[in-house]
């Protein structure tokens, strides 16, 4: 059986992780790179990195990033953040890449996610949804959660599955944040109605959110920063309280 | 040596950031004649089935690689390529292993593409899984796979159905999965190619 994934998510800026990390081993806490082989050694799944650098050097730190993970780290990961067009997500692919993410490039230009698709294969191209309730629905968020669209959060994934998407990662704003757990009534609804892997992120606060989160939604890997970072929740403890709830994991 | 096939089909940093990782010595294989400076040939491919093979036809190494008496290792689509056929664009294929690659669309009730880690069986009969445990976890991306059968497959994966997770036909191999990507395991096979004659 295909095992649920863990997917610890780091910020990199300018080169460097931007929340504080915890780890006791650790010679430098900022370093994605070591980050990265620690959270692989630890029995992460995957990784994904979201770039927020907002220079001109973006493309240039992103790449040097991308490069140095792929050569040090010996599991799938994930680059988002800057990519708003097929050459963006091509040098990325060339420097290592797994996968590429894109969020509200999308949004804005929809026909990115079939260039993608065409180009380099629905495996490549992730696609990540903000969402917020309001007025009784969820709508699609952009600028981290700040600017509401109009889009309904089901019908544009549905359409960016449509389009090419090989997954989705949907974070819930109200979530995000709380550590009260992840939005699981949402993700239930949303997997149900998909034929491609869906990442849950937002709200994870304790192991047992991740065991909530398996076995009410069904979806097929489960995304958090500070809980890794901080040391709140570690890896290898969380995938033993997995398999003692019979969830299957790697 | 390791050769490497180089016929354009896909990104392969990570296969050669692996290799160097373990400390495992590789070139490219451009043209036919290269073929000989290597002990052991990988092919690698992403993407298309059939547009791997076209690009491979067009690099003329398709011919010499059915020739081979050397171990080859077909990764991912590399793999689907030693099958005689793929419905992914209904696309001929070196006809190396008598086996035809499928789509999961229609077959299964899971999504496609089988993505993430998944348990490999093997029968310790192949040597690419020497000291590597019988059900161990290796890192999938895939919406073709190649049938299951009791002469062929090294080893197999259920998704759905049981397909070969890897094959073994004479000197030519194949794993369905990204050994440069399946953590510890996925070393361990590369390793235990690398020491094949």
């Amino acid at each position: 059986m295909l095992a649920k994934r863990i997917i610890p998510c780091l910020d990199v800026k300018d080169g460097r992780t931007v929340k504080g990390v915890n780890f006791v081993d650790l010679r430098d806490a900022g370093d994605p790179v070591e980050l990265a082989w620690q959270y692989s050694r630890q029995g992460a799944d995957e990784l994904v990195f979201l770039d927020i650098t907002a220079t001109h050097e973006r493309r240039k730190t992103t790449v040097a990033l991308v490069k140095a993970v792929a050569r040090q780290v010996n599991i799938p990961f994930t680059i988002g953040g800057g990519i708003n067009e097929l050459a963006d997500a091509d040098v990325l692919l060339h420097a290592g890449a797994d996968k590429i993410s894109i969020n509200s490039a999308a949004v804005r230009n929809p026909d990115l996610i079939n260039q993608l698709a065409d180009a380099f294969g629905i495996q490549f191209v992730v696609v990540a949804v903000d969402t917020r309730y309001v007025d009784g629905k969820n709508y699609v968020h952009l600028n981290g959660g700040r600017l509401k669209t109009d889009l309904e959060t089901e019908h544009w994934i549905k359409e960016a599955e449509s389009r090419g998407a090989g997954e989705i990662l949907l974070t819930s704003m109200d979530h995000d944040g709380t550590k009260n757990g992840f939005d699981c009534s949402l993700l239930k609804k949303i997997n149900d109605r998909l034929s491609i892997p869906l990442i849950a992120s937002g709200g994870a606060g304790n192991e047992q959110h991740f065991v909530d989160v398996f076995q009410q939604s069904n979806v097929d890997a489960a995304l958090a920063a500070s809980v890794f970072h901080y040391g709140e929740i570690l890896i290898p403890q969380l995938k033993d309280t997995l398999r003692q709830h019979g969830i299957e994991i790697r | 040596m390791t050769g490497i096939i180089n016929y354009g089909a896909g990104n392969i940093f990570s296969l050669t950031a692996a290799l160097e990782r373990l400390h495992i010595p590789y070139g490219m294989v451009n043209t036919q004649d290269e073929l000989a400076a290597y002990d052991r040939i990988v092919i690698p491919g992403v993407g298309h089935a059939g547009t791997a093979m076209r690009k491979l036809q067009a690099s003329g190494l398709a011919e010499p690689i059915r020739q081979l008496k050397k171990p080859v290792l077909g990764i991912c689509v590399g793999m689907q390529l030693l099958t005689s056929h793929s419905e992914e664009g209904n696309s001929p294929l070196l006809d190396i292993v008598p086996l035809k690659t499928l789509h999961f669309e229609n077959r299964i009730a899971e999504k496609v593409p089988h993505m993430g880690w998944n348990k490999v069986f093997h029968e310790n009969r192949c040597a690419l899984f020497a000291d590597i445990k019988k059900d161990a976890y290796f890192y999938f991306v895939h919406s073709y796979f190649i049938e299951y059968n009791a002469t062929f497959t090294a080893a197999f994966t259920e998704y759905g159905l049981k397909f070969s997770a890897s094959l073994q036909d004479r000197n030519f191999y194949g794993v369905q999965f990204h050994p440069e990507k399946s953590g510890e395991a996925g070393e361990q096979l590369l390793l235990n190619f690398s020491n094949l004659h």
